[in-house]
């Protein structure tokens, strides 16, 4: 067993409004330079939809992720000499189209006209070439709400083995948002991908970052991410991703995507896994497995035998005391309702989501939906979302998870209802699903209630443990002396070098220090 | 000094040197930069057709100029190959290569300079290069009438030549007298070759130096601590 822990996030997708926020703060704090304005490291799609890049779900058109041949954990663009051999031209990687051209408008155009007769028009205009567009035919977000016909928006891969004619029905129709960043896998197939091996997982926290100076733009994990959360920077021709917001979550903060989430949706916090078990668990046989396997290979944080490795491993004790109250652990492992998104991609990703319910007031109002014994909480086939598209997404199509998951929050609102309605506490509906009244309680403060403090559990990355000398990194970061990032090798650089880092003329300032002070005392 | 021995005794030097160090100085303070640049995000189908084209092609033609030219002459005749087999095989590979080579350059050409994406985001030394390269090629290939001509007339001395010019070169012992002789087409074919390994270090080309093969051996997943031992 080697223990190691992983910065993790769970969506509570019930409670999502898709307002966008999470994207747009996004934007505006990674991804609003040249080069990337394509580039989205957090976006919410309507499902069903396509999504983006388009069709991103479909693996057997882009070849991303993992597959099992003969037994073994290979990525499904082939083996490393197949990578290589692709090298020249990559068949599987999207082309700004299927993300969609960048655009702007000529709003000088409004400030400048003169007097006429007609409004002023600001037509758009490329990001990439300059170029008039004459007509925008595909966007960041093109589907939202259900925009556009079913007959594509039908093509959503969630909907295999599916009677999806069914849903194009306007009455049959159902809706739901799924935000989408990258998932910070423990068996990433980008990092698997790179040629030149500039992707990397922090042993510290799981964040999986690219080296910019590294990244020699062979653009294979563009492909190979089966999420397509890799994204080109066709200015620096380097790989971009989501870097998990690195510099908050080290000093104890959320991301920004979760800072600002209004629907207080997302839950930052630590999972602890065994990292000598990733590629055993990440190649069992079915599909369907692959969701046990992951919850298989997380470690409890309470259990003596992991909290001795964990020491052993170097894990802070703040960092376990942080995975003891992670709410992470809660969703994923203690209530299970929360799943990973396309288990069957095999890279184990850390980013999980509660499955949502469906709006339904309405319709019970109607006597549309066939209600459970209390009469007022719907019972869960009648819902409108089907099973099997939730299974689809977010266990390989295996719906006895996702229906557990779903009667249990539904047997949390019916438990409130009657606690709050009528007086009293109804057990009985959370024996059916196997859950006791503590356990219903807490789900209540953390899924209902969601308060800052229970929903962010970030232990900060304790700089401190790894400085020797304080002194010596005080003045370190921000202005630099010169071309810092790259060289050779630290021990050998063909310019001038820096000089001694301060640390090494301590000695220096400690003297120099004593001597004022004695000089103090003198006077 | 007259101007053969400026270009043949002295610029090959210069561009030599220029490679060698600008490439490591390149690498050592702008490593950022250090990439293949790849424009495939605006344009496939024409990349396809090219790209794999001209990079074999111009890999092949390499390996092939290198061995040829800078294997000691007393090897070949060691191994059995005569100076008309020498010839032959590559004025065929050479042909082969570089028509291959060709073909996938006029199609990059084509999509650089008219792709209205990839053409607007090309930096100056982008099309530069390319054009250099394409022109250094096609010269090459006019070579080839002119060498199957002294093919017919069982004549290998203007090889030879190359050959020794260039191993007397790489050996420290510039010899630009040994190419008197030698048809003014492979001259200006030498001179636009040499200015490639000069221009080199200051364009995209400098990707060729890290062609990814450790990648074939290496395990699949990295990590890094973030704390390094300090220096």
């Amino acid at each position: 067993m080697k223990v190691r822990a992983n910065f993790s996030l769970v969506f509570n997708l019930d409670k999502c409004i898709g307002c966008h926020t999470c994207s747009v703060t996004c934007k505006n704090v990674w991804t609003n330079r040249k080069g990337v304005e394509y580039a989205w490291f957090n976006n919410v799609e309507s499902k069903p939809g396509i999504g983006y890049p388009k069709n991103w779900e479909d693996q057997e058109q882009w070849n991303g992720g993992w597959e099992l041949v003969k037994g073994k954990l290979q990525l499904k663009s082939g083996n490393r000499r197949n990578v290589l051999k692709n090298i020249f031209m990559n068949p599987n990687m999207p082309t700004i189209d299927d993300y969609y051209e960048p655009f702007t408008y000529d709003y000088a155009v409004l400030q400048n006209s003169p007097l006429l007769e007609a409004t002023p028009t600001a037509r758009p205009r490329s990001l990439i070439d300059g170029q008039r567009m004459e007509k925008i035919e595909w966007g960041p977000n093109w589907e939202d709400d259900l925009g556009g016909k079913f007959k594509m928006r039908g093509e959503d891969a969630n909907f295999k083995d599916m009677e999806k004619q069914v849903y194009a029905e306007f009455e049959q129709t159902f809706h739901m948002y799924l935000p989408r960043m990258c998932n910070h896998c423990v068996n990433p197939s980008c990092v698997a991908a790179c040629p030149s091996g500039s992707i990397y997982k922090r042993e510290e926290d799981g964040i999986v970052l690219v080296d910019q100076d590294k990244c020699r733009s062979w653009r294979m994990c563009i492909s190979a991410c089966p999420y397509k959360k890799m994204f080109y920077n066709w200015e620096s021709g380097k790989a971009e991703k989501c870097t998990g917001c690195y510099p908050r979550v080290e000093s104890g903060l959320p991301t920004v995507c979760s800072e600002s989430c209004v629907g207080r949706i997302r839950y930052n916090g630590i999972m602890l896994y065994d990292a000598d078990r990733i590629e055993e668990m990440a190649s069992v046989e079915n599909d369907q497995d692959v969701y046990q396997a992951q919850l298989d290979l997380f470690l409890d944080p309470n259990d003596p035998e992991v909290i001795k490795q964990a020491k052993e491993d170097g894990i802070p004790e703040s960092w376990m005391e942080a995975a003891r109250q992670s709410p992470i652990y809660k969703l994923i492992v203690d209530w299970k309702v929360a799943f990973p998104l396309h288990p069957e991609f095999r890279t184990l990703p850390m980013v999980w989501y509660v499955p949502p319910l469906s709006p339904v007031q309405s319709q019970i109002d109607q006597g549309n939906i066939e209600l459970s014994q209390d009469g007022m909480i719907p019972k869960i086939e009648s819902l409108r979302l089907p099973i099997q598209y939730l299974a689809n997404m977010l266990t390989a199509g295996k719906e006895e998870p996702v229906v557990l998951a779903l009667k249990r929050m539904i047997a949390m609102r019916s438990f409130y209802r009657s606690l709050n309605v009528d007086g009293e506490t109804n057990l009985a509906v959370l024996e059916e699903v196997g859950l006791n009244e503590d356990q219903v309680r807490d789900m209540y403060r953390y899924m209902a209630i969601a308060n800052y403090e229970d929903r962010f559990v970030i232990p900060t990355s304790h700089e401190e443990l790894h400085q020797e000398d304080f002194h010596s990194f005080q003045g370190q970061n921000g202005f630099t002396f010169g071309n810092d990032g790259c060289s050779i090798s630290p021990e050998a650089s063909l310019f001038p070098d820096k000089r001694k880092s301060t640390g090494d003329n301590l000695e220096f300032v400690r003297y120099h220090q004593a001597a004022k002070r004695s000089d103090g005392e003198k006077t | 000094m007259n101007l053969t021995n400026l270009i043949f005794g002295i610029y090959p030097y210069i561009a030599l040197t220029t490679f060698l160090v600008g490439s490591v100085i390149r690498f050592d303070r702008e490593q950022y930069t250090w990439k293949a640049d790849s424009s495939q995000l605006f344009e496939k189908e024409q990349l396809q057709k090219g790209s794999i084209l001209f990079h074999i092609g111009v890999l092949a033609l390499f390996m092939g100029h290198f061995a040829g030219l800078v294997t000691p002459h007393s090897w070949f005749l060691g191994l059995g190959v005569s100076d008309m087999m020498h010839q032959v095989v590559a004025i065929s590979a050479g042909a082969g290569f570089g028509s291959l080579c060709m073909m996938g350059g006029v199609i990059l050409w084509k999509r650089r300079m008219y792709n209205s994406r990839v053409r607007a985001n090309s930096r100056f030394m982008d099309i530069f290069i390319l054009n250099w390269i394409l022109v250094t090629l096609g010269i090459g290939l006019l070579t080839i009438p002119v060498s199957i001509y002294h093919a017919f007339g069982g004549d290998a001395s203007v090889m030879i030549a190359l050959a020794d010019w260039i191993q007397g070169m790489l050996l420290l012992n510039a010899n630009p007298e040994v190419l008197d002789g030698v048809d003014f087409i492979y001259k200006l074919h030498l001179f636009l070759g040499m200015t490639v390994f000069l221009l080199f270090p200051f364009t995209r080309l400098v990707h060729v130096w890290s062609a990814p093969f450790s990648y074939v051996w290496r395990p699949y997943q990295l990590v890094r601590t973030k704390f390094v031992k300090r220096r």
